[in-house]
């Protein structure tokens, strides 16, 4: 039966040091999009990863250069479709910032609330996604069943469960569902309570804990080389949440540690995101009950016109740091958008840190950089 | 340091350098071929920007721009913005992958991109667009026979 596969102990097949090229991807259900991984391999050693990208390219930075400062934001809810909230924020900050908008309280705590659900969401689907690659298949019913209440709040409140659109420049699209603030509370109230359940089926897990602990470890430096940020850069011990850095809506007025590990494995990437979300609840439970009364957006003219110059704006979201650089020639439109995403430069890590490993470790070292493909390829 | 002496140091070391402070952070110009020695400059001791967090280029329909956003991970208060104007028939440049990492992919982006031939790259090869693909898309005189915004 098993002679046919002989074929492959023929030398012809293989490079000249007997190298195997696999291709990983672009269907692979752990890449969790389309992302294709061309895998040099001696034995089952990895050698060399080259990503081939453009799959899903949209060229969204072109196409914002035909929208107008209302409409590019829509846009941006499809890069890092995990974090759309916290995309739009962004663009929002960034105008704003341009015409000097001011902002309502009301609207900079909703954002900041959201983003930090935003936040949670996209942990949740991280950690059960990331044990189902490693095949633990009960957690993702766990973690899908606090993240169904957010999409449920985010129903509500904006309309949508995965592509809001809900934060324009000025404030809020519109004011929150009255719902808003219990249903928020009764999600804080069951999350506190099941995330010892994580802890139990995947962090104390033997298996879990033997397939990620000192797997694809980045050093601090390489980190820095890279532009790595978020979870990735953290376990790594860089500090470099711009939550902190370059504090933003209602950040500023909350108390949060920024999580830090040292190890740079690919179980303190695991660490850094589940004490992620415990800041997160914690910056929700100071702002849920504190959200003012008032307007939701703020005065904006009709039409958006950035000055002559050039704009560049951070925020933190669930992957690492996002930036939005525009280039104004004072038109309607931007002259020159340019989206640096942190999926991009986490991804470019990745043939650093596996090469040498073996190729079942690259399952683990792959799905603890936390890739979206969307946001990858833009 | 405040950008008087980051001004005072950089054009000790690189005497051609201008600067343009009208932006949110010091921007400064550079010609393309001092671009690299430069950049060395920035990243070594004692300035140490040793994160580029963003690289990229515009095209300004006469020239292109490079864009360089550096930063130092041990103080994230400082940020400075490198600038190289190239010309758009045959734009040439240093790469600074050997310098920041990162750079290489954001490189070979720009090269497919925009058409910037990075001198010294580890390997410029295209990666997202397809090999056939004719053009560069981000140059502004580059139209797109199916633009999906002006159908």
């Amino acid at each position: 039966m098993y002679t046919e596969t002989e074929i492959i102990k023929d030398n012809t097949d293989l490079g000249p040091d007997g190298e195997l090229v696999v291709n990983m991807g672009p269907q692979h259900p752990a890449t969790h999009g389309v992302l294709h991984l061309v895998v040099t391999l001696n034995g089952e050693t990895i050698k060399k990863i080259e990503p081939h990208l453009g799959y899903i390219h949209r060229s969204i930075e072109k196409m914002c250069e035909s929208l107008t400062y209302r409409q590019f934001i829509y846009v941006t809810s499809r890069m890092d479709y995990l974090s759309s909230h916290i995309n739009n924020t962004a663009c929002a900050l960034l105008v704003e910032k341009g015409m000097q908008i001011e902002v309502p309280e009301r609207a900079k705590v909703v954002r900041t609330i959201l983003n930090e659900l935003t936040r949670i969401a996209s942990h949740e689907l991280w950690i059960g996604a990331m044990a189902m690659d490693l095949g633990a298949f009960t957690p993702f019913f766990y973690a899908f069943r606090e993240r169904e209440m957010i999409t449920d709040i985010m129903e509500d409140t904006c309309g949508a469960r995965l592509t809001m659109n809900y934060i324009v420049p000025g404030g809020l699209m519109y004011d929150i569902h009255p719902d808003f603030q219990t249903k928020v509370k009764a999600f804080v109230k069951q999350f506190k309570e099941k995330v010892t359940e994580y802890e139990d089926l995947v962090t104390g897990n033997v298996i879990f804990q033997s397939r990620t602990k000192g797997v694809g470890v980045l050093t601090a430096e390489d980190a820095i080389s890279y532009g790595c940020t978020g979870p990735v850069a953290r376990a790594s011990g860089v500090r470099c949440d711009i939550r902190k850095i370059d504090p933003y809506d209602a950040y500023d007025r909350v108390e949060f540690d920024e999580v830090i590990e040292t190890a740079g494995d690919s179980f303190a990437r695991y660490m850094v995101r589940v004490k992620e979300m415990n800041q997160s609840i914690r910056i929700i439970e100071q702002l849920i009950d504190q959200i003012p009364e008032g307007d939701f957006v703020g005065k904006t003219k009709n039409v958006l016109k950035l000055a002559k110059g050039e704009f560049y704006q951070r925020v933190e979201t669930a992957r690492g740091e996002l930036g939005v650089y525009i280039v104004s020639e004072g038109a309607t439109t931007p002259h020159r958008i340019k989206f640096r995403s942190p999926g991009f430069s986490n991804l470019s890590v990745l043939d650093h840190i596996a090469k040498g490993s073996k190729i079942g470790d690259l399952m683990a070292t792959m799905g603890t950089l936390d890739l979206v493909i969307p946001d990858i390829d833009r | 340091m405040t950008n008087e002496e980051i001004k005072t140091y950089i054009t000790a070391h690189a005497s051609e350098a201008t600067f343009d402070e009208t932006g949110e952070w010091l921007t400064i110009l550079i010609e393309s071929n001092h671009l690299k020695s430069l950049a060395a400059v920035l990243r070594g001791q004692p300035m140490q920007l040793d994160f580029l967090f963003c690289l990229t280029c515009v095209d300004f329909k006469t020239h292109l721009t490079m864009v360089y956003h550096l930063t130092s991970s041990s103080n994230r208060n400082i940020n400075i913005v490198l600038k190289a104007n190239v010309n758009s028939a045959d734009p040439i440049i240093e790469t600074v992958s050997d310098l920041w990492r990162t750079a290489e992919f954001l490189e070979r982006e720009v090269f497919e991109m925009f058409g910037v031939d990075f001198l010294h790259h580890p390997d410029l090869r295209r990666l997202i667009l397809e090999e056939d693909f004719k053009g560069f898309p981000l140059r502004k005189d580059f139209d797109d026979p199916i633009n999906m915004i002006k159908l």
